[in-house]
């Protein structure tokens, strides 16, 4: 009889009963250390005698990365503009100009729309100018990071999209390549970053003779800045581009048939199946899928920390490596800064994704 | 012979099938080259590691197996350890994770929820108030806690009348999916010292929790999706002849989100197998993790490269078997409800 009632009441809440382990996780393990992040991101902390306190200093930790002694190290060193920044710059703004008038004449404004633009715009718009201003000098651990998810994802997506694209023609041994294609996605990623390190070896690694005829053989890429990141996100891509694909082979491999088969019988070009019916029907897919990789991205720590420990000097070090360094420094409060300006920098970038791409995309087919 | 002509609708050209296989063979070749690297390198002596690239087994170097030897007798428990604690970290964060989030995605997909707006900021104001009382203070945490859940059940009953705007599904989910974008480099050092308080540092435990919430969001992600795209006739249907929603559960979405929870299942699995951020942070000794013996093999003598590509080796194992048993439900489930819109 009391099971029954209990069952009865059980069954009457079972909507929050549902939700409620992962919202009292996500609280536990989410919101509360984010509190108490913001928390320590405002104060400073020092080991003294017998122990350690804990004093609070306002926004000293952000003024000293934005402004501070700590400025070249997570914005960079300024210098003048080259050719390339100007035309980051230029495309940037270029694509910013569209994008509003897009939203004025289209879109359908609203107040949130509005003011979520008057943050992600001008938050996009400086961070084209700092990558720009600090490209001749050194760049920093936030440019890096950008650097990291941009060309890493760009890479990757196109890759992975394009294997999966051959991957569902009509060809044979597609079982073989489907498993082959996603091993690397189980390599932990400290696993990925010793074996490119042992690959990447000028000395002895199995490339080493191939540089060498190539008059290479003194070739040090770790201690060229630029050498470096293009290795680190080479590592990356090796490991990410089995997620694009497996996805993207899914999305391929479910597009309407018929549809592409009448159009081959009508003489239409592959490009042309392609521009008109594949890629509208994987679009929403590809969207997502840049997402999921552009979120994980911003979180890059393992690849650099073993690759190149940030070098040379401080050129390879991603954000969360960055925060990573000051924590063992006993800088907590510098670490929890850098750690909100990341979360801060990822969630605009993240939160305009999904509003300027991912949605209408998704809202375009139905 | 016609090279650059299809010889019927929907097949290729022998010339443009040709450049396919070229292009999906080259990329093997990516894919395997550096695993093919690390496995023999596991079988080579440090000087055959350090005197040049050598190649081929039996032709460029005589194989060994003292890196083997070292990592299961001479390592032996220390090596069996963290294995062990990885696979059972991986494996109960992975079920917690899927069956938190499962339920979670369902409820958002069938129900209706419409939390206030009033009531949610009553408590984040109460329950920093206890974060405060335990930091700045130091009050015990059990009481600050339970003092805090006290004040807002009554906070919440005293504001129920007032008017307040609601939230809706859409919101709930947003705010679950987004918690994956929080670095988790923001959280480390708080729940690094949660754990401490609670006793609960280098356990298992404490990874586990920790994995459970960071690939929650994903698993509520992809199985949002999923749900959305099961027709709902056959569980009205049942909800008419009177089975409960636990049961309608149970008994008739979760088999028909079968490959999407495989899936996604698999691909939380392995996150949390190769997870190195939050381990180094949680757990020394007694809990450490398999990605935290492959890095300690970075010794000051220099990397232990035939001792780290064993461990690699045996990582990858159980992955690769675990991914072609459930191999036919990858493409499928993964994304699946996405790419029904």
């Amino acid at each position: 009889m009391k099971t029954a009632r209990l069952a009865e009441w059980m069954d009457r809440h079972s909507g929050p009963m549902f939700v409620l382990p992962a919202v009292l996780l996500i609280l536990a393990f989410s919101i509360f250390p984010l509190v108490i992040s913001a928390w320590l991101a405002l104060s400073q902390f020092r080991l003294g005698i017998g122990g350690y306190e804990i004093r609070f200093v306002g926004l000293l930790n952000f003024k000293k990365l934005l402004t501070g002694s700590q400025q070249f190290h997570f914005l960079g060193t300024f210098a003048e503009i080259p050719l390339l920044g100007w035309l980051i710059v230029a495309l940037v703004f270029g694509a910013l100009a569209v994008a509003a008038r897009r939203y004025a004449t289209f879109g359908r404004a609203s107040v949130i729309g509005v003011a979520g633009r008057l943050i992600s715009f001008p938050l996009i718009g400086a961070l084209a100018v700092l990558f720009a201003t600090t490209l001749g000098g050194q760049i920093g651990s936030l440019s890096t990071t950008l650097f990291y998810v941009i060309v890493g994802v760009t890479l990757q997506f196109l890759v992975g999209t394009g294997l999966a694209f051959l991957c569902a023609q009509n060809i044979r041994g597609r079982s073989f390549f489907r498993l082959v294609f996603f091993v690397p996605l189980m390599v932990t990623p400290v696993g990925t970053a010793y074996t490119f390190r042992m690959l990447a070896d000028t000395t002895v690694g199995p490339f080493a003779p191939i540089l060498r005829g190539l008059g290479l053989g003194n070739f040090a890429w770790a201690s060229d800045p630029w050498t470096a990141r293009l290795v680190i996100v080479l590592g990356d891509s090796w490991q990410w581009i089995p997620f694009i694909f497996i996805v993207m082979l899914a999305a391929f491999e479910s597009q309407p048939r018929d549809q592409v088969e009448a159009a081959q019988v009508d003489g239409a070009s592959t490009f042309q199946i392609f521009r008109d019916i594949t890629w509208p029907s994987v679009a929403p897919v590809a969207a997502t899928v840049v997402l999921i990789r552009v979120i994980e991205a911003f979180k890059i720590v393992d690849l650099p920390n073993v690759l190149t420990n940030g070098g040379p000097g401080i050129a390879t070090e991603s954000l969360t490596l960055h925060a990573f360094i000051e924590w063992r420094a006993l800088n907590l409060g510098g670490s929890a800064a850098i750690a909100y300006l990341l979360l801060f920098v990822a969630t605009v970038l993240c939160v305009s994704f999904v509003n300027m791409v991912v949605v209408p995309m998704r809202r375009s087919r139905q | 012979m016609r090279m650059f002509e299809p010889k019927a609708l929907g097949t290729m050209a022998p010339a443009t099938k040709l450049v396919v296989y070229g292009i999906l063979g080259l990329w093997t070749l990516i894919v395997l080259f550096p695993l093919y690297w690390v496995l023999i390198t596991s079988f080579k002596l440090p000087i055959h590691v350090f005197d040049g690239p050598n190649y081929l087994p039996f032709i460029d170097f005589l194989p060994s197996l003292h890196a083997w030897r070292y990592i299961f007798l001479d390592l032996g428990r220390d090596t069996f350890r963290p294995y062990g604690n990885s696979l059972i970290v991986a494996a109960t964060s992975t079920a917690l994770a899927v069956t938190a989030g499962t339920l979670a995605a369902y409820a958002l997909s069938r129900i209706e929820f419409r939390p206030r707006l009033l009531s949610i900021g009553v408590f984040l104001l109460v329950m920093s108030a206890a974060i405060f009382a335990v930091a700045h203070s130091g009050a015990d945490w059990r009481i600050a806690a339970a003092s805090g859940v006290a004040l807002f059940v009554l906070a919440a009953r005293a504001t129920r009348r007032l008017p307040s705007p609601q939230l809706g599904n859409a919101e709930i989910l947003f705010w679950m999916i987004s918690q994956r974008i929080l670095p988790p480099v923001v959280a480390v050092v708080p729940i690094y010292v949660m754990l401490q308080q609670v006793g609960l540092l280098d356990t298992r435990s404490a990874l586990v929790l920790t994995y459970t919430t960071v690939n929650l969001p994903i698993v509520v992600w992809l199985m949002y999706d999923f749900f959305i795209s099961i027709p709902r006739e056959l569980e009205e249907s049942a909800a008419i002849d009177g089975a409960s929603r636990f049961r309608i559960f149970r008994e008739i979405v979760l088999p028909l989100a079968k490959p999407g929870l495989v899936a996604t299942a698999l691909l939380v699995f392995i996150l949390a197998w190769n997870e190195y951020l939050l381990a180094l942070f949680l757990s020394t000794v007694k809990a450490q993790t398999i990605p935290l013996l492959v890095a300690a093999q970075n010794a000051t003598r220099g990397p232990q490269w035939w001792y780290m590509s064993v461990l690699i080796t045996i990582m990858i194992l159980p992955v690769i078997v675990l991914t072609i048993v459930l191999q036919r439900f990858i493409a499928k489930g993964l994304l699946l409800g996405a790419l029904k819109g």
